[in-house]
């Protein structure tokens, strides 16, 4: 027989919980990120020289790699945002709210794959050269 | 030590509190500046980190070029707005949530507002009087 045995007082709600956590992480580092952003491009008040010298870091390997997070992160949050409005607006939103997040997990993996390789041939070719 | 008073719900007080449709309007505005915000950003994040040689190609220059089309123009200025506008809601309704002092919630909205406003002024003045010339 099956039963059911409540495991403490840990909130285990699924997928949607998940989301969330992920909608409020991903959103506060991206508007962080925004503030540097604006920051280092405003150096293009100051001079030519100085947006270059700050602009080459955002070059480096490293920071590629930080940047495939930032889309990665940009990205979740924007369709984690349009279920989100799907849910809210979509009469048949709230029934298909699962679903929709699998299938965000899914475009999210089919942009992300191609997309964090071409991100990061670009600045492997940037270091060794690129081949004709 | 005494129990901690909860009003009753329709006192006097609690009647005379002011409503207003604010958070209605916060909801709503997230929702509309969210679907702008798909286009603007994956758009901005397209052109800037997959195109040609994607950040690698990036320099005063490469700015000047594209600032040079008030197409751009208008396309930054609008994602600068909004983004800002829409991140700020957000971490207040994040501050809200988990500073539970009244004091604490209120200072750390006064740092988010008040930095948020340098950031948007800052970032539209720089679009507004870019110089391709400069230097």
């Amino acid at each position: 027989m099956a039963t059911t045995t409540p495991v403490g007082t840990l909130y285990r709600g699924g997928e949607g919980m998940w989301t969330w956590v992920l909608h409020r992480i991903t959103g506060v580092g991206v508007f962080f990120f925004l503030f540097v952003h604006v920051l280092d491009t405003a150096l293009v008040r100051v001079s030519p020289e100085a947006y270059d010298v700050i602009i080459a870091t955002y070059k480096t390997p490293i920071v590629a790699l930080l940047e495939v997070g930032l889309v990665g992160a940009v990205l979740f949050h924007a369709l984690n945002g349009l279920r989100v409005i799907a849910v809210d607006f979509w009469s048949k939103g709230p029934r298909f709210q699962r679903q929709m997040t699998w299938v965000i997990a899914a475009v999210w993996l089919v942009v992300m794959i191609p997309g964090a390789y071409r991100m990061l041939m670009h600045s492997v070719e940037a270091l060794f050269g690129s081949t004709p | 030590m005494s129990a901690p008073s909860i009003e009753t719900p329709r006192s006097l007080s609690r009647r005379n509190a002011q409503r207003s449709n604010f958070e209605l309007y916060s909801w709503l505005f997230m929702r509309i500046s969210g679907i702008v915000l798909v286009f603007l950003v994956l758009g901005h994040l397209f052109i800037m980190n997959f195109l040609d040689g994607g950040v690698q190609r990036i320099n005063f220059a490469f700015v000047a070029g594209r600032w040079a089309s008030p197409f751009w123009q208008v396309w930054d200025l609008t994602m600068l707005w909004l983004a800002m506008l829409h991140g700020t809601n957000g971490m207040r309704t994040i501050i809200n949530d988990y500073a539970e002092r009244d004091q604490t919630r209120f200072w750390l909205k006064m740092v988010l507002y008040v930095s948020s406003a340098f950031i948007i002024l800052l970032g539209t003045l720089v679009i507004f009087t870019f110089d391709p010339n400069l230097g």
